[in-house]
């Protein structure tokens, strides 16, 4: 049962054909037999799992509930769970236990499902390959030697190793649908502002949002249904009603008007990701759907823009790790400075001190106008890239990433080579835009990830065109050997 | 030389709201530590400010009360720098776009003129924690109760000219904010602290001199001896040579001297950017307009019109409307006395404002209520008693022995207006002092009052004077 996907279990769940602590504790089996091999998960909470699995039964049998009463899923390690360890994957929060729920955390609460445990990530996801946590990296399914990329790679794994139907993500720069991408699950980033960032650990403030990555689009609509949500507790969610995600997933296709940006296909692309992203486009085609060429001038400034921005308001955000009050504190210091300096160069990693040095570096005084004030201003240029592009096309697609997983290692030395594998990723932030990726065919035996890129709000349009997809394809189905 | 000094002032002024700038926990002064700070305030690890909109509207009053110009977007920006009473290590505040910009006050001079004190800004912000240095043996405790109060940092232009200017102004500052409700205005419990920007110049000189920051002092009292002491050092220093270090520095009331707090070396770049987790301040032309309709009516319009509307001089007016409470103490003191308007003013602003000075009580702590100080002018008024038994019923007032007209009726102290009485009264007088009536009437005119004082006397000062003075002139001068 641990194969199937959630709109077949909560079939089973609320049919009774099945109950939830069998269920959990399937997963739970699998966590145990493959997660050694993967550390996909941080913590595993398996005694509050089959309790809240217990509960949910007993809701259950009662009759109506919510639809997805009972499910398990996991949480990124970034979200704060109320008594159960919160690391961001870092030893600055090894030993932090967080006094409150994340509201997406709350959220799935309440409506029953089932917390697993806390996935691993890139250390304050800060990352691409999943190689900067603490608690060491994840390993691609696919290929044990490879990177589930990142930062939201264990969530990834974990979902496409079907060790968890779900798991939740955050993406600043693609780090819902990279790695998605390169583990072939389904990944969703919604539009900036729909789902709550309360209890999101912060990396950078105005690029962050929650999301999800799940085995089919379906069950993203589903599980979408619960996390989408107004919240008065974050001050930049938006309040604008939710659809129900599930009614238009049917939604015909025919007349859809899908864009190429060809920027997003030059020289920088694996030719063979390249013509598996054709081959996807002709499926549409032949849904009735009209492809049409556009241009995102601006795609190359995105990452020297983003690779100012993000460090800017990390190296803010990450302040509050100071060893004063919660966290990592350095042994013995000898006075106030002493406490800072050594708090913090030892609780945090290298890509975490890299960003927060050029953040700091790009706010001071004599720097601000020349970084962060032009990166803003190259953020401006490449939403207007996009409203531009909307008024011809309703949905833009491309790669999500322009290779497939590489080898643990392989760029750990080289930044500028891991900052580029985010560049069909980080332009949909720095607009605030939803985007999805999802598997589109294989190359060398290793999922390639086709990117979708809706306008503001209009993650129900990705998700029916998701779907519609993957009604006619089977690469979502795919199961890695040996899971 | 002739030393010209420049000052210019920032005022943190705290904001009457229930609960903090970004959180929902509570600002009431003097709980037990850390009790009054949430996850929000201790910089937890995934939090996020949420804006208490009380302050939008504390904000917009002041800038109307002060004639600033509301601004229509403003925006919070991030301070960043590294302190244990700072949770997250940077504050939020606002810095390229305050909501409130370019006002001004008038202040009255002591030689009876207006000066108009130019507002550069007002900005929103949140206040820090407190750090306690001293009872943890070589260890500091910090207390987040304060952490996230709402302030409004009020900034003047350099426009005073001598510490009793920049008093003025404050106080003018601390009654407009007590009067617009946005502020308790206390001091001792920091609710409104200043800090002072100091420098002198030589008259005539257009440039201004190197100034130094006068830190956090608490009340009217230090922030004059310590401007005071810092333009004396300062001119000192200048005259024997030296140069003045811009450097913030720290008032010690005791030893009545200022000293370095931070020196330049340690200056902060603070990184201000805007901060990304909130969205910028928008207010609308009808936002104004709904608190401008709210407005309470304000001093400078209140001494106007206490001035049109009760006769009043300047002095009297600008005593009267000091605070909110005072004046409408008065005004009640006016319609109980049957519109003795400046009798009235006379009794609060001297001998009842005389009276909370001495034991230095606020007119809300005030032992006679406005009732009892108005009927007390209504029989002054219709002649129930004299003025100068009046102030004796005044102080049985102030020492709570009961209503004005028990008092009178108890002690017998109305003033005898019974011309046949007092004729009697007079001609005994007379008869008692026969030297004293030929030297009178030899022309030694100052022996009338001698024998006013005789009659006062005699009847313990309940005659009328006015009656009492007609009927001696009368017999005197038979």
């Amino acid at each position: 049962m641990t194969y199937q996907t959630i709109a077949q279990l909560t079939n089973d769940l609320q049919n009774k054909k099945i109950s939830s602590v069998e269920l959990t504790q399937s997963f739970l089996n699998r966590i145990k037999q493959h997660d050694k091999t993967l550390n996909s998960f941080i913590t595993v909470t398996e005694e509050e799992a089959l309790n809240h699995a217990k509960a949910a039964d007993t809701q259950l049998s009662k009759g109506i509930t919510h639809p997805l009463m009972g499910i398990p899923m996991a949480q990124k390690d970034i979200f704060c769970t109320r008594g159960i360890k919160t690391t961001c994957g870092s030893k600055m929060l090894d030993n932090f236990i967080s006094p409150y729920d994340a509201t997406s955390v709350q959220q799935f609460k309440e409506a029953g499902l089932v917390l697993l445990g806390k996935t691993n990530m890139d250390e304050f996801a800060m990352g691409s390959s999943n190689e900067n946590s603490f608690y060491g990296p994840v390993k691609n399914p696919w290929d044990l030697e490879r990177v589930p990329g990142g930062s939201s790679g264990g969530s990834a794994a974990a979902v496409a190793a079907y060790l968890t139907p779900a798991a939740t993500g955050t993406d600043t720069g693609g780090s819902i649908r990279q790695p998605a991408a390169l583990c072939g699950v389904t990944g969703i980033k919604p539009t900036y502002g729909r789902v709550s960032r309360f209890g999101m650990i912060a990396f950078a403030s105005s690029l962050d949002q929650g999301g999800l990555i799940t085995r089919t689009a379906e069950d993203a609509a589903l599980m979408l249904n619960v996390m989408a949500k107004f919240d008065e507790k974050d001050s930049t969610s938006v309040d604008q009603p939710v659809p129900d995600y599930t009614t238009t997933l049917n939604n015909p296709i025919t007349g859809l008007r899908i864009g190429l940006p060809k920027e997003y296909f030059n020289q920088g692309l694996d030719p063979a990701i390249a013509k598996t992203i054709q081959d996807a486009v002709r499926e549409y085609e032949k849904m009735g759907a009209t492809i049409v060429d556009i241009s995102l001038p601006n795609t190359e400034l995105s990452i020297p823009a983003y690779y100012v921005i993000a460090p800017a308001e990390c190296s803010s955000n990450l302040a509050r790790f100071d060893g004063v009050r919660y966290g990592y504190r350095c042994k013995d210091p000898r006075d106030l400075e002493d406490l800072y300096k050594r708090s913090r160069s030892e609780g945090f990693g290298n890509e975490v001190k890299r960003r927060i040095m050029i953040g700091t570096y790009a706010l001071s005084a004599g720097y601000y106008d020349a970084y962060y004030l032009k990166a803003q201003q190259i953020r401006c240029l490449i939403r207007n890239d996009f409203q531009e592009a909307f008024k011809k096309v309703d949905v833009i697609l491309g790669p999500t990433s322009p290779t497939t997983a590489f080898k643990l290692g392989e760029k750990m030395s080289d930044p500028i080579s891991m900052y580029l594998s985010d560049i069909y990723t980080i332009a949909v932030n720095l607009a605030g835009l939803p985007g999805m990726s999802i598997p589109a065919g294989f190359v060398s035996n290793l999922p390639v990830g086709m990117q979708l890129i809706g306008n503001y709000f209009e993650e129900a349009r990705l998700l029916n065109m998701a779907h519609a997809y993957q009604k006619t394809t089977h690469w979502h189905l795919q199961t890695p050997k040996g899971f | 030389m002739e030393w010209e000094t420049v000052i210019g002032l920032e005022v943190h002024a705290q904001l009457l709201t229930n609960s903090k700038l970004f959180s929902g926990a509570s600002i009431a002064f003097g709980a037990e530590p850390n009790t009054q700070a949430c996850a929000i305030d201790l910089g937890f690890p995934g939090v996020l400010p949420v804006l208490n909109q009380a302050v939008v509207q504390m904000a917009i009053r002041l800038g109307l009360g002060i004639n600033a110009d509301i601004a229509k977007k403003s925006v919070f920006a991030r301070k960043n720098y590294f302190y244990p009473d700072l949770p997250k290590g940077y504050q939020i505040s606002q810095y390229e776009l305050p909501i409130v910009l370019k006002g001004y006050l008038d202040i009255a001079l002591e030689d009876g003129s207006n000066k108009r004190i130019q507002i550069t800004r007002a900005h929103l912000e949140e206040d820090a924690g407190k750090s306690l240095h001293e009872d943890f043996q070589g260890l500091s405790g910090i207390d987040l109760n304060r952490a996230g109060t709402p302030l409004l940092e009020i900034v003047s232009e350099p426009d005073m000219r001598s510490a009793k200017e920049a008093i003025a102004y404050l106080k003018a500052l601390h009654s407009l904010v007590v009067y617009l409700g946005v502020c308790d205005g206390n001091m001792q419990e920091g609710s409104f602290r200043c800090d002072a920007n100091v420098s002198v110049r030589r008259k005539g000189d257009k440039k201004l001199g190197t100034r130094t920051e006068l830190k956090n002092i608490n009340s009217f009292r230090f922030i004059e001896r310590a401007i005071n002491y810092e333009v004396e050092r300062q001119i000192a220093l200048l005259e024997s040579g030296g140069k003045i270090t811009q450097e913030t520095l720290l008032y010690d009331p005791q030893k009545n001297e200022t000293r370095p707090m931070r020196s330049k070396e340690e200056a902060n770049d603070y990184r201000y950017f805007p901060d990304p987790d909130l969205l910028p301040v928008i207010i609308t032309e009808n936002m104004i307009e709904a608190v401008r309709r709210e407005l309470p009516e304000l001093p400078a319009q209140k001494r106007q019109r206490f001035m049109d509307q009760y006769g009043l001089s300047n002095y009297d007016a600008t005593i009267l409307v000091s605070s909110r409470a005072m004046a409408e103490y008065y005004e009640t003191v006016v319609k109980e006395s049957g519109n003795q308007s400046k009798l009235a003013a006379n009794w609060v602003a001297g001998e009842l404002s005389a009276g909370l000075n001495k034991f230095n009580l606020e007119i809300t702590d005030c032992p006679i209520s406005a009732l009892q100080l108005g009927k007390l002018v209504l029989r002054i008024a219709d002649e129930t008693i004299s003025g100068k038994i009046a102030k004796t019923i005044f102080e049985a007032l102030w020492n709570q022995e009961g209503d004005v007209d028990h008092i009178i009726e108890k002690g017998g102290l109305k003033q005898v207006t019974d011309t046949g009485a007092i004729e009697t009264l007079v001609d005994k007088i007379i008869a008692a002092n026969p030297t004293q009536l030929a030297d009178y009437r030899a022309g030694k005119d100052k022996l009338f009052g001698y024998f006013v004082g005789q009659a006062m006397k005699e009847s313990g000062g309940k005659i009328n004077p006015q009656q009492l003075n007609d009927l001696l002139k009368k017999k005197l001068n038979l």
